[in-house]
This record gives structure tokens, C-alpha cells and sequence, in this order.
């Protein structure tokens, strides 16, 4: 939500009860968003629908990062699957090569994530538009060769088996229901912490520099610093869904971390709709859980899923996020209009 | 051990050879960079129906030149419908959402080709015979020689077609100022679509012509794609020439580089040359100032 919009709102909540209650609902959108995602258990009750969610969940965090970086500061990435499997790997070696505590394993991953992304994002984020995207995206490939090819520490092709549950207060998340519980906490906090740097000083400047890097720079906004950081976040927290993943899946291999996955997340986060936290999370669902329903269509289902991104792309080219609230803005022109009619 | 002196010329026949291919490739993403500003990630969708495309045409008993331009003509319509159907409804969205749209284009035109030709590697015949001619102590295959000669004759083609045709000028119009072209009669949406052909033309020939040496398959155009696209920032995006250098420098420097060094590492030999590249020179080697 923009400061505009949120005193445009708040004006309005002055103006009427409901309307202060639905006010205090969208300036507090965590606690709605934290009881639906403690209930959604009670939904999915089999043990599939959680997998599900957990997996929906860790490319939210992913794609968080990349809306940050693409949707406010205006950068791109092709290389972000390079970060998650940073962490995975991280957490694969140190949790399940070297037996050391799952925690640690995080704690490292997010460390390595955020400093490769800071050596990397320093020289790269000087490049411009297709140039970033093409330097980015050869970071990832490079990336991607060196967890297949450097045997002594990822054991290539072969994988790495991550056994050891993470735990928290002496409870084992080792069934999927609590597995889901951290990754639903860990996309709140994330998407709590996102929301709060977009309405600060760094989230203006961010803007700023995704609107006009000369504007920006001329207004005394160290453009190349703040793209360097929201670069680094996006890495820490990519990192931070690589050591879950790690944990949830149990089993590490490069391929889960190449050029696909990388143009994956950069489409859930397009779909979902950029400048949005929420369209993080629906764009990661939608991806997740279309191509997770099209394997039913077995050969047919790359087919079917290529001509829905084309049709959805055309259809909402803002997004999933922004089409719906334009249609409900559209239903509810249309209600408002229909009462004075009647009245 | 040190590489002898026809070592290193057989793996300079090999990395020109490739390099023309990933030349033509990246004269697709140049064509379509300069009528949209988009990158078209279908590109190397576009290479590997060219290769499908020949393979069945050979296979159901047309002579060779007959199959390629037959395969060609058939990515060609391809391309075309892509624009048709895809991206000039979506025309007013922003260019990442463009991309995305080609990125759902490829996935798409994967899923088909797995679907219709299936997942293996097809093999097409060698255009003339598979005796190698030596050279100086390196083979060179009269593929080779196919190849640079066809991928040259189609520069020429391309470049007399920019310079001394109407519509090549109008395409170049467009590239320069689309709200100009269009001021003085241009019809721009018009000049999308040719370049949208034109590309697959350029994608559809080079498929054609690698397959005998690099087999068919439908995942092809994934590696190919990619390389197209670095061979057109390497040079700097939107510079037919460029296009052209950085193709033939990315080939080499990757046969080079997995003949000398280590062949697991080719691929990322290729994208580190070119980091260092765009480190150094942001706009790639002959690229403008302000992209």
C-alpha cells in the first residue's frame, strides 16, 4: 500500500464505522493473513495439500526477494535460483555431509546467500536492463555448473540426502503439518518485513531509483548502493528458501537450481503482479499448484502450461494481484452505482 | 601437454562453425530487439522446430535443400503466428510482461515439439557426404563448410534486404523511431510481425543446417537460445554486426575453452568471458553508450 492510499484510507475510515473496521483490517493485513494461514491446515487435512503449501511458501520467500528487487528498485534477475540453491547447499553440507546442527546450516546458507550476492550484485548491478538480466542470468548458469561439477562438496549429479530435521524448542518439524507452520511463519515475518522497508526511507529511494536512476542520483539517492542491498536481501532470502527446501525435500541435486528455475520464479513473480507483496505470494501459488495439477496431463502438461502464462500475460499483463483488485474495484463501482439508482 | 599447432586450428573450425550458428541465432534476438525492445526467449524454440522440421521432411523422402526450405518456411509461419497471436494483443503491456509472454511461448512450443516428435535425439543426414577434407592436420567436414557458407550467404541476403529494400529500410525505420516511422506511413504493428518472421526464418535455418552435426531434439533450442542471446548482448544488443562478432567470439572462445581447459566446465567458461565482456564494456563490444 502506497502513504497516499494509506490516507486516503484512513480518511475514509473517519468518515464511517464499517469502513474505520475495514481500515484497521488492510493497515493490519498480517493478522487476517495469519489466522488464514494457521486455518488452512483444517482444509487441507491430507498430508499432499501440505507438501503443497510448504512448497508454495518457499518459492513465496523467493519471489518476495525478486519483487523487491524487480518490482521496486526495477532490477532483474535471471539468476536467482543460484541463491536458493546456495542455501540448500549450505544446509545440505552442514546439516547433512558434515552432521552439525540444521540451524547452523541456515544461519550459514542466509550468510552465503547474502555475500554472494553482495560480491556479485556490486559489479553486476552496473549493467542496464537486457545487459543486467543476460549478466545475471550467465551468474546463474556459472553457479548452477559449479554445484554439478565441484564432486568433493556437492557430490554433483549424485545429490546430497539432508536427514536431520530442523527443530524448534526441542520439537522436531519432521511431520509436514509442522514443517508447514515454520514456513508459513517464516512468509509472514518475510512478508511483514518487505512491507515495512517498501513504506521507509530505503523503500522511497528504491522507487526512486525504478522510476529515474538519474532522477534519483541527482536527488542525492545513492542509486548503487540501495541496488546492492535490495540485491543482497533478495540473495539472503532466496538463501533462507534454499535451506528450507533442503530440509523439506530431504535431497539436494543441481538440477532443482538451474536456468529453469531461475525463469520459473521470475514468472511467478510477474504473474503474481510486481510493487505487491501479496502478488508474491499468489504468483508463487499460481505456478506452484498449476504445474503441480497439469502432471495429470502427463506430455500434454508443459503444453497447457505454456498457453496459460501466454493467455494470462495477455489477458492480465499487470498481474494476477492487480487484475483481481481492478475487478473488485470494477463490482464494487458497479454496486455503489446500482444503490444510488435505486435510492 | 601442450596443443599442437592443427589442435588448435581443428578447434577453431569447430568454435567458427558454432559461432556462425549462435551468429544467426542472435540476428533473431537482434531483429526482434529493435521492432519491440523485447528479448524473444522463443527464439531457440524457433532453432529447434527448424532441426524437427527437417528431420521429418528428410525423413519422408524430400530431397535435402527441399526439407530445409521446407522446414524453414514452416518456422517462419510459426514465428508470424506467434506475433499474431501472443504479442500484438498484449502490445500495450510493458516489455517484461512481453517477455514473460515469450517465455510462455517457448514452454508452449516445447511441450509440442516433445509431443510430436518425442523426447529423443533425431539424427539428420549430412548435406554432402561425411568425408572429411584435412586441412593443415584438421578435419573439416563439408558440414562445416555448409554452415559458414550458408550462414554467410544469409548475412548478405539479410543485409542487402536492410539496405537496398523498401521494407528492409522501414524495419530499420522502425528500429530507430517507432513513432516516426509510423508518422511517416510506416506501418510498425506490420514491421513486428516481419520481424517476428524474419527471426524465425533466421532461427528455423540455423536449426536446419546444425542438426546434422548436433542431432534434433525438442529441448535443443534451450542451450542454443541462451547462447544466441549472449552472443547478441556480447556484441551489443541491437547491432546487427555485433550480433555477428559476438556469435563467431563465443564460439570460438567456448571450443577454445573445452578443448584447452576442461570440457565440464565449457559452458561456464562461455557466460565468465562474457561477464568479464560486460564488466569491462557494460554495452557489450560494439554497442551504444546509452542502452
Amino acid at each position: 500500500m502506497t502513504a497516499r492510499e494509506r490516507t486516503t484510507e484512513a480518511a475514509r475510515a473517519q468518515a464511517r464505522p464499517a469502513a474505520r473496521a475495514a481500515g484497521a483490517l488492510t493497515r493490519h493485513w498480517w493478522l487476517p493473513a495469519g489466522a488464514g494461514a494457521a486455518a488452512l491446515p483444517l482444509v487441507l487435512r491430507d498430508s499432499y495439500g501440505l507438501h503443497l503449501a510448504v512448497l508454495v511458501g518457499i518459492n513465496a520467500v523467493v519471489v518476495l526477494g525478486l519483487n523487491l528487487l524487480m518490482g521496486y528498485a526495477g532490477q532483474v534477475s535471471l539468476g536467482q535460483a543460484a541463491f536458493v540453491g546456495i542455501g540448500a547447499y549450505a544446509s545440505a553440507v552442514i546439516s547433512g555431509s558434515l552432521g552439525l546442527s540444521p540451524w547452523l546450516g541456515v544461519a550459514a546458507g542466509i550468510g552465503l546467500g547474502a555475500t554472494t550476492a553482495a560480491l556479485v550484485g556490486a559489479p553486476l548491478l552496473k549493467l542496464r536492463g537486457h545487459y543486467l538480466a543476460m549478466g545475471t542470468l550467465g551468474f546463474g548458469m556459472i553457479a548452477n555448473i559449479v554445484m554439478a561439477q565441484w564432486q568433493g562438496l556437492t557430490r554433483g549429479d549424485r545429490g546430497i540426502s539432508v536427514r536431520a530435521p530442523l527443530s524448534v524448542a526441542g520439537l522436531a518439524l519432521d511431520t509436514e503439518l509442522r514443517r508447514y507452520y515454520l514456513v508459513a511463519a517464516v512468509v509472514l515475518a518475510a512478508m511483514v518485513v518487505a512491507a515495512n522497508i517498501i513504506d521507509s526511507r530505503v523503500g522511497r529511494a528504491m522507487r526512486a531509483v525504478h522510476g529515474s536512476e538519474v532522477a534519483a542520483a541527482v536527488s542525492g539517492v545513492d542509486t548503487q548502493r540501495y541496488k546492492v542491498r535490495v540485491f543482497v536481501l533478495s540473495g539472503a532470502l532466496a538463501a533462507l528458501a534454499g535451506s528450507l527446501y533442503a530440509h523439506h525435500s530431504g535431497y539436494v541435486n543441481p538440477d532443482s537450481f538451474g536456468f529453469h528455475y531461475s525463469i520459473l520464479l521470475v514468472v511467478m513473480a510477474v504473474l503474481g503482479g510486481m510493487s505487491s507483496i501479496g502478488g508474491a505470494l499468489v504468483g508463487a501459488a499460481a505456478v506452484t499448484l498449476i504445474n503441480e495439477q497439469l502432471r495429470w496431463f502427463q506430455e500434454f502438461s508443459t503444453i497447457i502450461f505454456g498457453a496459460l502464462l501466454m493467455g494470462m500475460m495477455v489477458f492480465l499483463p499487470s498481474g494476477i494481484w492487480a487484475g483481481a483488485a481492478g475487478i473488485v474495484r470494477r463490482l464494487g463501482r458497479l454496486r455503489r452505482a446500482g444503490r444510488r439508482d435505486g435510492a | 601437454m601442450s596443443p599442437t599447432a592443427s589442435q588448435l586450428l581443428q578447434y577453431l573450425v569447430s568454435g567458427l562453425t558454432l559461432g556462425s550458428v549462435y551468429a544467426m541465432i542472435a540476428l533473431g534476438f537482434t531483429l526482434i530487439h529493435n521492432a519491440t525492445g523485447i528479448v524473444n526467449f522463443a527464439q531457440g524454440e524457433f532453432v529447434a522446430l527448424g532441426a524437427l522440421m527437417a528431420v521429418s521432411g528428410a525423413a519422408a523422402g524430400l530431397p535435402m535443400p527441399v526439407a530445409v526450405l521446407a522446414a524453414v518456411a514452416g518456422v517462419t509461419l510459426v514465428g508470424a503466428a506467434l506475433e499474431r497471436v501472443a504479442i500484438r494483443p498484449a502490445r500495450e503491456a510493458t516489455v517484461i510482461t512481453l517477455v514473460i509472454i515469450t517465455i510462455g511461448a517457448s514452454i508452449f512450443l516445447r511441450g509440442i515439439a516433445m509431443w510430436v516428435w518425442g523426447p529423443d535425439a533425431l539424427p539428420l543426414r549430412h548435406f554432402s557426404g561425411e568425408h572429411p577434407i584435412v586441412v593443415a592436420g584438421a578435419s573439416v567436414l563439408p558440414q562445416h563448410l555448409w554452415i559458414v557458407g550458408i550462414v554467410l550467404v544469409t548475412m548478405l541476403a539479410l543485409w542487402l534486404l536492410g539496405e537496398r529494400t523498401q521494407v528492409g529500410k522501414a524495419m530499420r525505420a522502425c528500429a530507430v523511431n517507432r513513432e516516426a516511422a509510423q508518422l511517416v506511413g510506416i506501418p510498425a504493428s506490420r514491421m513486428v510481425m516481419l520481424s517476428f518472421a524474419l527471426s524465425a526464418t533466421l532461427g528455423g535455418l540455423a536449426g536446419a543446417i546444425v542438426a546434422p552435426l548436433a542431432m534434433a531434439q525438442y529441448n535443443m533450442g534451450i542451450m542454443l537460445g541462451l547462447k544466441g542471446f549472449a552472443s547478441a548482448i556480447l556484441g551489443g544488443m541491437g547491432n546487427p554486426l555485433g550480433a555477428v562478432v559476438g556469435g563467431l567470439l563465443l564460439g570460438t572462445l567456448e571450443s577454445l575453452g573445452a578443448g584447452l581447459l576442461w570440457s565440464g566446465f565449457k559452458d561456464a567458461i562461455a557466460f565468465a568471458i562474457l561477464l568479464i565482456v560486460l564488466l569491462a564494456r557494460p554495452t557489450g563490444l560494439l554497442g551504444r553508450r546509452s542502452a
